[in-house]
């Protein structure tokens, strides 16, 4: 029997599972990433592998043990590591002796032979090409309407009256979301979780800074791996937006206008005019425009021993240096405890805050000195 | 009256280029090893006066070991370091991003964005010629951008494809010494000084492969000195960088995905290549604390060559490895390896 998984990453399983249903597949949901995933990753990779490539590890031999034998996932071309893990997964893997198939999604713009085939392996309900495609759309429906109620929470949870509602309302309406398995009913769904996570009582007077969160793409979308640091920021009074998601960059209206219609790519090129892979660059430019967009901090994540945030790290001082703006950085890995990284965001944010309230107040009081300096 | 002045900025001028030689520094760390003498014999031939950081050495790594720093790997360190040690000294800093050379692979991210990194990592840095080195890019081929840094000294087009074509020539005999048996730095020390230094004869009773990145093989510092060690053991050693770019060009890679960096490749090649050959006794991969790609390469290293018989041990060097340490594994190795040959040799 072919049972088929594919790796965790934040919320995005329920769409996934929901189309590899619908083509008639039988699905392994993965496990939220927890202790267990992670001893079996890290027993099983080399230890200086990248944080992501651990995590993927015990997912997979997690799944496998609960029967899967199909695995689902991207390879990617380099010049990063992710663009091996599949090889090395699979190599580790039948090393071990398990008899896994794997799937290996690469770009579909610059292979797209192996995206056909692939989807024709995954379409054991022999559906036609048409309804693979329609099948396919409502997935994509599903993770946008995914993504926008989690960017919803990121705004509502640091004006929440009651600590805690929004995450406990935000747990109740994914469960709309999951159960919504046509296109209509996914927008229906969507209508109304938005208007449910809208009716949570908020201080709108609040002191709220805004932080931008770069980094690397698997920390930044899997909350257990980045210790659930949004959900502690909207408590801490923060609002975050978050610089990659995966049905797109974090576009919203205000983009163009407040940013001069600046890629990533041209706000990153004084800095760094090289793309070394992964999301070096990315996070560089997207400091950049957090800043111009007069954001209060940034937090970098990344992986411990990831190549390009390491040099987007040395080169970051700078941009925050230039355009007066606190960038912090983390490197996750196993080892990252929530006791040590909540003291250092506390502090963090009571930086912010007080330079926030200092402005704000300059602002109203100490125009006239200011002018005349 | 402006005639003599204008006369008297002339000749301030030319007096001033005659006593001026304009000094570029290479830092003697990462490509130090593999492009020194073409970088050296080019600038030479265009009036500069290159100046090198010399051997690494525990101050120079402190340097290096900053803040920003925090996570990077050793080699990047140091050459940070080295970069520090330069600063005062030169007028141009020469660190030419070298993203691609021949079409199918690239370099670690970090060198992709070695230029960026120390711009803005170090505060008072010299200009820096970082002109873009990428053999898939028509506009950076290497021609391109060798003649870009020969704009940039001012020179004709005539000298600087003369200075190319010296440079080349060094880089040829460079590759020549290299293939001979000797290591880069004796190599560069040969052509420098023209003193005619032989390889060690084989005289040994063992022979083993260093394989790894050269810029972690052969400097001192971050090895612990590893070939001399063995060398003092009465070992016979050979390094992925004798081989000869066509012989590691036949060596059949047994991933079926490719390697992305350039050295990584190189590096899992020259293995296979040692791995498959009857006068090796032993083969060691040298890697550097905090290295991205070596995580992997080392995995595929061994994946790759599980049916030779080889003893094969992988060893990784960080800033506070105590050469004890080092000896230790080394000695239990090569005892290793010895009594495996003692007992092939009385079956
Ligand atoms: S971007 Fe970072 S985490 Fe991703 S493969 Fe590269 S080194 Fe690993
Ligand atoms: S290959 Fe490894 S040692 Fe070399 S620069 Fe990259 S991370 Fe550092």
């Amino acid at each position: 029997m072919r049972k088929v998984t594919f790796p965790h990453m934040g919320e995005s399983y329920r769409a996934f599972k929901m189309l590899l249903n619908d083509l008639g597949n039988e699905v392994i949901l993965p496990p939220r990433p927890s202790l267990k995933t992670l001893n079996l990753g890290v027993q099983y990779t080399p230890e200086f592998a990248c944080f992501p490539l651990k995590v993927l590890m015990g997912t997979y031999l997690e799944t496998i043990e609960k029967g899967a034998n199909i695995l689902v996932t991207t390879g990617g071309v380099g010049p990063c590591r992710a663009g091996l893990y599949a090889e090395l997964h699979k190599k580790i893997l039948h090393d071990l002796g398990l008899s896994i198939e794997m799937i290996v999604f690469e770009p579909p713009r610059l292979y797209p032979f192996n995206f056909i085939r692939n989807v024709h392996k995954l379409n054991s309900g022999r559906l036609s090409i048409k309804a693979i495609v329609d099948r396919i759309k409502k997935g994509w429906r599903k993770l946008q309407a995914l993504d926008n109620a989690e960017k919803l929470t990121h705004i509502i949870r640091p004006r929440e009256l009651k600590k805690g509602t929004t995450t406990q309302k935000y747990r109740q309406v994914l469960e709309w979301i999951d159960n919504a398995n046509t296109t209509s009913d996914i927008i229906e769904a969507e209508a109304a979780a938005l208007e449910e996570l809208h009716k949570i009582p908020q201080d709108l007077g609040r002191l709220v800074v805004k932080v931008g969160i770069v980094g690397e793409i698997y920390v930044l979308l899997e909350p257990t791996a980045n210790l659930e640091i949004e959900e502690t920021l909207g408590n801490l009074g923060v609002e975050v937006e978050r610089s990659m998601f995966l049905t797109g960059w974090a576009r919203d209206n205000t983009w163009k206008e407040t940013v001069e219609g600046m890629t990533v790519k041209d706000a990153a090129h004084p800095y760094l005019p090289e793309l070394i892979g992964g999301h070096g660059r990315d996070s560089i430019g997207n400091t950049v425009l957090y800043a111009k967009r007069k954001f209060d901090g940034i937090i970098q994540l990344a992986p411990f021993t990831c190549i390009p945030e390491i040099v987007a790290r040395t080169i970051l001082p700078a941009v925050s240096k230039d355009y007066n703006i606190p960038v912090l950085t983390f490197f996750l890995d196993e080892q990252t405890g929530k006791a040590g990284m909540n003291t250092r965001l506390e502090a963090f944010v009571d930086l912010m805050k007080r330079k926030k309230f200092k402005k704000q107040h300059q602002a109203n009081i100490w125009l006239p000195s200011e002018a005349t300096n | 009256m402006h005639r003599i002045i204008i006369l008297l900025i002339l000749n301030i001028n030319s007096v001033g280029s005659v006593l001026n030689v304009l000094r570029i520094g290479i830092p003697s760390a990462l490509f130090y090893y593999v492009y020194y003498p073409m970088w050296k014999t080019f600038l030479e031939e265009l009036d500069v006066q290159v100046v090198t950081s010399g051997d690494t050495t525990r101050q120079l790594l402190n340097y290096g070991v900053r803040e920003a720093l925090a996570d990077a790997c050793v080699p990047v360190k140091v050459f940070f370091g080295h970069v520090m040690a330069l600063i005062d000294q030169v007028d141009y800093l020469f660190i030419p991003r070298i993203v691609c050379l021949n079409k199918k692979t690239v370099y670690c991210p970090k060198f992709l964005g070695l230029p960026d990194m120390i711009r803005y990592g170090i505060a008072n840095m010299p200009p820096i010629i970082d002109v873009r080195i990428d053999a898939r890019d028509h506009k950076d081929k290497l021609f391109a951008a060798y003649y870009k840094v020969g704009k940039i000294l001012g020179k004709t087009p005539r000298q600087i494809t003369k200075a190319l074509l010296k440079a080349k020539t060094s880089q040829y005999k460079f590759q020549k010494l290299l293939r001979s048996g000797l290591q880069p730095i004796e190599a560069i020390d040969n052509i420098s000084t023209g003193k005619k230094q032989k390889p060690l004869d084989n005289k040994g009773e063992l022979k083993f492969a260093v394989v790894g990145y050269p810029y972690i093989i052969h400097d001192q510092y971050i090895s612990v000195g590893i070939i001399n060690k063995l060398h003092k053991m009465n070992i016979n050693v050979v390094t992925s960088d004798n081989i000869s770019p066509f012989t590691l060009k036949l060596q059949r890679h047994g991933s079926s995905k490719r390697l992305f960096w350039t050295f990584s490749e190189r590096t899992l090649r020259a293995t296979r290549y040692f791995a498959g050959r009857k006068d090796i006794d032993g083969i060691i991969h040298l890697s550097a604390f905090g290295c991205g790609p070596d995580s992997i390469l080392d995995r595929f290293i061994q994946l790759n060559n599980q049916s030779s018989t080889i003893p094969f041990m992988s060893l990784v060097i960080d800033e506070q490895s105590g050469e004890a340490g080092v000896t230790t594994r080394l000695e239990a190795f090569v005892d290793m390896v010895k009594r495996k040959k003692g007992a092939y040799r009385n079956a």
